[in-house]
């Protein structure tokens, strides 16, 4: 709600491309007080309320024809990662492999949305997915903590831009987030999406740290004011990651951005989902959140890892009715 | 057998989902053995009633009759509450509190172990969503029993009294609405006291009940202790009129709860009566919106707004009722309305034709005198009966749809000003059973609560229900309490 209804009507269905300088925007982000009156303005979320909201729609029961569009989707629309420090070129070469054919033995498997891996090993990705539909993120600006100076996160996006990197993601100050500097926190979101050019934006909010839902709500605004293409739940490496409630706040919050700039930001959860069953509830909380527009790869996208192979199996299950072995499916 | 309608029909909406579109998800009805015929549970056997008369129950959804019950008339209330007494006196009051305990826990667990059967078999007879039996009425009935199970042999330490008495007999009516919640509700204190009951559930209802009787067979609970009489309104005038029931415990509609009060006048039998309602539910400008608008939902779709609490008026601050109408017409339209075996469906059948043309009769009277009715794009199943997710807004006080009970998946949106204001709108009403406040300010919730006329209020949820807390209203919406340690008191001669 918040802004969204002051100019719900003024709005067609046109989404406008890119950040733009919208008149609401502006607005919102005249002055600092401006924005902190707007963020304390927004509804409070009800931590109970929202919870079992979730915990209701957990309870939708999705099979058949749905479950299988469902599990396509999901695949379609994972970020296959590896963000670790042991990553070698290998290591996202065989990665790669997996994203465009998730299944060697099923030609019928889409392939996933993107890779993602740290900006050195960009260039490896990029080489190893020439030609194929898959695209490349990278996470950067100091990832994870992006406790670096913002000139040196800027590099970090640059140079992950320069190896071919088609998407950012880029993590928010959480210390200036929480010691209340939103504009600090804005101000660099714009820098970096300024830095991205045409590359797809993703802004991690790290959740885990903000705590609240109240907070998940004003930074998922935060970072759409700034030009955010994707609003991310967390990094993977603080726990609790991705969280149905957490989900379910950040669906609202881009609904409401759509109606209020008629612009549409994206939805990435990331951190801890490793089953079909959990990737499916995540879609149905989008599903009736935000609503189907949301249910592509452009608009909604899954971080992770082992999740894809979770999928592969449940869709294999699917059709033919027998569970397979897990090493029916390859590890990379 | 399916008991779907033929055409399963989903709601449409923005935010429905064509993309995803939810397959049909059936509960099996297998699990339920539906007998043709039913008879009456008295003294610990399934009898055929005096009359030899069966009336028919029928599925609301598909208007297939699921099977015949029988009538009880006055000799089978003779007989019943007559084996009640003698188990009374011989058998369940002498009982130490702690065995009485042993057969309530066993109550219990046989309901959680045989939780899909009476959850079917309440979506069927009722036609609510199997969610919502699944999830609502089952748990809370094997929880009042587990609770109260607890309190068997504690009731010296209940505050009632150093020694508190059982009455003796119970005669308790329940209604249609949650036939087998509402059973446990009266059962489980009664029993827990030391009483015996002869139970009378809804005519359009009695199915769970029975299965219940069946039960409390396998639990070995004494003969006599439970009986029950499945019947109309003469069988529950008849029951209620016995000279030999000590205890009266009605749950249904006012005007009912007001002819059983009279008949009982000056006969030392003790009531108590749970009636109807017409719940305001106060959303204020500082409300957390997003769940306040879930609040709002649940307050008056849940069961169909089959609830004596359901949160009918919504009371929205003038300041935010544009975005929150706006808000909740938006999440009405993912209601999906349907088949209630679906796991999926949220909005089941209404209860009964009678039901039905009441509901008609009085959104169409909110339409002639004025205010504005909206319903999201519904598919309406061919068999049934169904009534849509119904909103109206620019509502006054004095139209009828802000002032009688609906009972029916009916919102009516007022307006208003101030904190004071609200209290004085939401008190404007001759019942006082629930409200609602939804506001993030702790003191006007404090404040509200002091100032509502309302048996219960809800701050920042809507109905909750839960054993250990004391439920009921006041002024037309009756007297007593059941549920906590409130709820023992209507079963204790202290």
């Amino acid at each position: 709600m918040g802004a969204g209804h002051r100019t719900r009507s003024a709005v067609g269905d046109t989404a406008v491309a890119g950040p733009a300088h919208h008149p609401v925007v502006d607005e919102l982000t005249a002055s600092e007080s401006a924005l902190r009156r707007f963020l304390f303005g927004l509804p409070g979320v009800d931590q109970v309320g929202a919870e079992s909201r979730v915990a209701a729609l957990s309870t939708r029961s999705i099979k058949n024809d749905a479950k299988l569009w469902a599990i396509d989707a999901a695949i379609s629309m994972v970020d296959l990662t590896t963000l670790e420090g042991a990553d070698t070129p290998g290591k996202v070469r065989s990665l790669c492999a997996k994203a465009v054919r998730p299944d060697p033995a099923d030609g019928s498997v889409p392939p996933v949305a993107a890779v993602c891996v740290y900006p050195d090993l960009v260039a490896v990705a990029k080489a190893a997915l020439a030609g194929s539909p898959v695209a490349v993120a990278s996470v950067a600006t100091a990832f994870p903590s992006g406790r670096a100076p913002l000139a040196v996160r800027l590099a970090d996006v640059r140079d992950a831009l320069h190896a071919g990197a088609d998407e950012i993601d880029m993590v928010i100050d959480r210390g200036a987030y929480l010691a209340g500097r939103y504009a600090t926190v804005l101000e660099e979101v714009r820098a970096v999406k300024q830095a991205c050019g045409p590359a797809h934006l993703k802004v991690i909010l790290e959740t885990g740290e903000l705590a609240t839902y109240d907070n998940v709500r004003r930074a998922s605004w935060i970072a759409m004011l700034g030009g955010a293409d994707f609003v991310k739940t967390s990094t993977g490496k603080v726990t609790p990651a991705a969280t149905l409630p957490v989900a379910l706040v950040i669906a609202e919050a881009v609904r409401d951005f759509f109606e209020a700039t008629g612009r549409r930001v994206g939805v990435k959860v990331a951190g801890g989902i490793r089953t079909a069953k959990d990737a499916i509830r995540y879609l149905v909380v989008v599903n009736e959140t935000a609503g189907d527009e949301w249910l592509t790869p452009a608009m909604f996208r899954f971080g992770a890892s082992s999740l894809l192979n979770d999928l592969l199996m449940q869709r294999s299950k699917q059709r033919s009715g027998a569970y397979a072995s897990p090493d029916d499916f390859s590890v990379e | 057998m399916s008991g779907r309608p033929e055409s399963a029909p989903v709601a449409s909406g923005a935010a429905g989902g064509k993309r995803f579109a939810y397959a049909p998800a059936p509960e099996s009805r297998a699990v339920v053995r539906l007998r043709p015929t039913y008879g009456l549970f008295v003294d610990g056997e399934f009898v055929e009633p005096s009359s030899g008369v069966h009336f028919p129950t029928v599925n609301p959804a598909t208007e297939e009759t699921l099977a015949h019950v029988a009538e009880a008339g006055a000799a089978d209330v003779e007989r019943a509450v007559a084996a009640a007494a003698r188990a009374q006196r011989d058998v369940w009051g002498p009982m130490p509190g702690s065995e009485r305990a042993k057969y309530l826990f066993r109550v219990a667990r046989i309901v959680q172990e045989r939780s899909r059967e009476l959850a079917v078999l309440e979506t069927l007879d009722n036609g609510k969503p199997i969610r919502e039996s699944r999830d609502v009425d089952v748990p809370l009935a094997a929880a009042h029993f587990f609770y109260y199970a607890g309190w068997a042999d504690k009731l010296e330490y209940a505050g009632l009294g150093p020694a508190p008495r059982p009455l003796g007999v119970a005669g308790q009516v329940v209604p249609w609405n949650f036939p087998l919640l509402m059973a446990a509700w009266k059962l489980a204190p009664a029993l827990a006291a030391g009483n015996t009951c002869v139970l009378k559930p809804a005519e359009t209802t009695p199915l769970s009940a029975l299965l219940l009787a069946e039960i409390l067979q396998q639990a070995e609970l004494p003969p006599g202790v439970v009986n029950v009489l499945t019947g109309a309104g003469a069988t529950g005038a008849a029951l209620v009129a016995h000279p030999g029931v000590a205890k009266v415990a009605f749950t249904g509609s006012t005007g009912v709860g007001k002819s059983i009060q009279s008949a009982l006048a000056g006969t030392g039998k003790r009531l108590t009566l749970e009636l109807g309602g017409k719940a305001a539910n106060v959303v204020f400008e500082d409300a957390p919106l997003s769940q306040a608008v879930e609040g709002i939902v649940n307050g008056i779709f849940f069961n169909q707004g089959h609830v004596c609490c359901a949160g009918s008026r919504l009371l929205v601050q003038e300041s935010v009722a544009g975005p929150v109408v706006e808000a909740l017409q938006r999440r009405v339209e993912t209601l999906r309305l349907g088949d209630p075996l679906d796991k999926n469906t949220d909005l089941g059948a209404i209860n009964s034709p009678q039901q039905l043309e009441r509901i008609r009769e009085l959104a169409d009277s909110g339409e002639r005198d004025g205010a504005t009715r909206w319903s999201p794009a519904c598919a309406i199943p061919e068999r049934g009966y169904w009534f849509p997710p119904t909103v109206f807004t620019g509502v006054s006080p004095a139209q009828r749809i802000a002032r009688e009970e609906i009972f029916g998946p009916v919102l009516s949106v007022l307006t208003f000003r101030t904190p004071e204001e609200a209290v004085a709108k939401a008190n404007n009403t001759t019942y006082g059973l629930s409200a609602g406040v939804w506001t993030e300010k702790g003191s006007r919730i404090l404040w509200m609560a002091k100032h509502l006329r309302a048996g219960v209020v809800w701050a920042n949820t809507f109905n909750r229900f839960d054993p250990t807390s004391p439920f009921g209203g006041y002024r037309e919406s009756g007297f007593g309490r059941e549920g906590g340690r409130h709820g023992l008191e209507a079963y204790l001669d202290a």
